[in-house]
């Protein structure tokens, strides 16, 4: 069996604070929005896939899969966690695809969530940084903030990346959240703003990375050849690729490029016959600015080097050559770690569908989703099209 | 970070104390922490203890300004990637240096300190952390 994806369904909470909502609730909004959109009944679902980093740590929940079965009123179907740091969603999305690819299921739910609210903030910081490797970064002090600050450092060394360039990352990604109604920081901010906040791991001050928010999406993944039953407007999965690099940045190849990207985009591309220039539309993993300068360079939208100032030149903005994290992209929309992939989903299928209103791409017809876990150690890339 | 655990340092100590970690016969590839498989040769690799000089140069550098669990009292403090002279990095707090005086390419070595407390009541955590070697030329 060899069957082509669609997807036929999306949902999702408001990214941010969700003080009066626990993660079940999170979960269950998100994945009945979507078999919603889809026009699906439970009883057409086959299996369901969670993205989750670490519901063990943030409110002491593990088991995702039969919570989400059981409050979805959906047992007895399968029902499994995903986890890959905040890949988790990225990851869960390539599971269900897999899954019908096999010729196993015709229409899965995933869904992504993480409820980061409920734990004081130094926790929070503990729990972001189990991505890394606990015995030889983080044990020898290392958060996870001080990890992509080093690689930043390195990047601006190798590269003269500069400061002002990494900010104009996050003052392109505000702007972009004001125009999407379920982001969490709906204002723009400037490059100044940026440089002037304080330091959170030199060189990267506080508003160069993406904060911790709670909230769900959900994407209904369906056999190509019964979409049309649910749905005029499916969005086919045209590629899907995922590798892995060392968990430690420090025995990396290159600390300075993510070997995993290149590998996972270089399967992912080659599955959809395309090339880097024919996508129309992305959404990348900024957990960091430097991360989506990295991401452009090694999805090859621009040569190594020339991230920083192919975001000074407009190229990733909306109305440039290849827009870049039209929903606001970790920074703004939010990044609920495991839901995150799953959010990139969204945004992209919103986008091919022509429904991203003020943030709308011009007849995007191809769009891509870059995943990543932790600093590198894992990436998913998944190429859209539009049918 | 789980820190309740005597055995989950104690069983490192080896490699934190005393930087021992390992060099794979068949390529001369050195690893720290040591490996059990060779990354470069696989099956054909044959591993066996390699202590490390203790000496190197900052690849690259952060201030770490945002503490973690057990690192309340150090902030701020700087954590480096260091290339040990026999080849692989490791990651590192550096000590003995101001904030303004690091830079990439300086020559470090090890030395051996306490690198935290687990709690009011958990145990003391030694281990390395690298200073910069006085009066030494970057290559």
């Amino acid at each position: 069996m060899n069957q082509e994806v669609a997807v036929i369904g999306i949902g999702m909470t408001k990214i941010g604070e969700h003080w009066e909502t626990d993660l079940r609730d999170l979960m269950i909004e998100a994945g009945d929005l979507a078999l919603m959109d889809a026009n699906v009944d439970g009883e057409d679902i086959d299996a369901i896939f969670i993205g989750n980093m670490s519901a063990g740590l943030f409110i002491g929940q593990e088991h995702l899969g039969a919570l989400a079965a059981d409050y979805d009123a959906l047992t007895p179907k399968p029902s499994t966690r995903i986890e890959a740091a905040d890949a988790s969603g990225g990851a869960a999305i390539r599971m269900g695809y897999l899954a019908i690819k096999s010729g196993e299921f015709d229409i899965v739910l995933v869904n992504g969530v993480e409820k980061m609210s409920d734990l004081p903030v130094e926790e929070v910081i503990s729990a972001i940084g189990t991505s890394s490797d606990q015995s030889w970064e983080r044990n020898f002090g290392a958060t996870f903030a001080s990890l992509w600050a080093m690689i930043a450092r390195l990047h601006m060394h190798e590269y003269g990346t500069t400061r002002e360039q990494m900010a104009q990352v996050i003052v392109k990604n505000h702007k972009n959240a004001v125009q999407n109604p379920l982001a969490q920081f709906r204002f723009p901010v400037t490059i100044e703003g940026v440089l002037r906040t304080g330091m959170l791991a030199d060189p990267l001050t506080n508003l160069d990375g993406a904060a911790w928010a709670d909230g769900a999406a959900a994407v209904v993944l369906c056999r190509a050849d019964y979409a049309k039953k649910f749905t005029d407007t499916p969005v086919l999965i045209s590629g899907s690729g995922q590798a892995s690099d060392t968990i430690a940045i420090h025995d990396r190849r290159d600390i300075t490029t993510m070997d995993a990207v290149i590998k996972a985009s270089k399967i992912a591309y080659d599955q959809a016959k395309i090339t880097p220039e024919d996508v129309d539309v992305a959404e990348l993993h900024d957990s960091f600015s430097i991360a989506e300068i990295m991401a452009i360079e090694d999805l090859d939208f621009v040569p190594k080097g020339q991230g920083g100032p192919s975001v000074e030149d407009g190229l990733t903005k909306i109305g440039g050559k290849i827009p870049c994290n039209t929903s606001g992209g970790l920074k703004a929309r939010g990044h609920p770690l495991g839901a995150t992939g799953v959010a990139q989903v969204f945004e992209v299928v919103q986008q091919l569908r022509g429904e991203a209103n003020g943030r709308q791409v011009d007849g995007a017809t191809i769009g891509l989703t870059q995943s990543l876990g932790g600093t590198g150690g894992t990436a998913v890339v998944h190429i859209f099209k539009r049918r | 970070m789980s820190d309740r655990s005597v055995p989950l340092f104690w069983r490192k100590s080896k490699q934190m104390y005393n930087l021992i970690g390992s060099e794979c016969i068949t390529c001369g590839t050195r690893y720290f922490p040591g490996r059990r498989i060779c990354p470069q040769c696989r099956k054909e690799g044959q591993m066996h203890e390699f202590k490390f000089s203790g000496k190197g140069q900052v690849v690259t550098y952060s201030v770490v300004r945002d503490a973690p669990e057990g690192y309340e009292l150090e902030v701020p403090y700087i954590v480096a990637i260091v290339q040990l002279e026999e080849g692989p990095r490791l990651t590192t707090p550096i000590t003995y240096c101001d904030l303004d005086e690091i830079f990439i390419g300086m020559p470090v070595e090890a030395c051996f300190r306490k690198l935290r407390e687990a709690g009011d009541h958990g145990i003391i955590i030694y281990g390395y952390k690298f200073r910069p070697i006085k009066g030494a030329k970057p290559n």
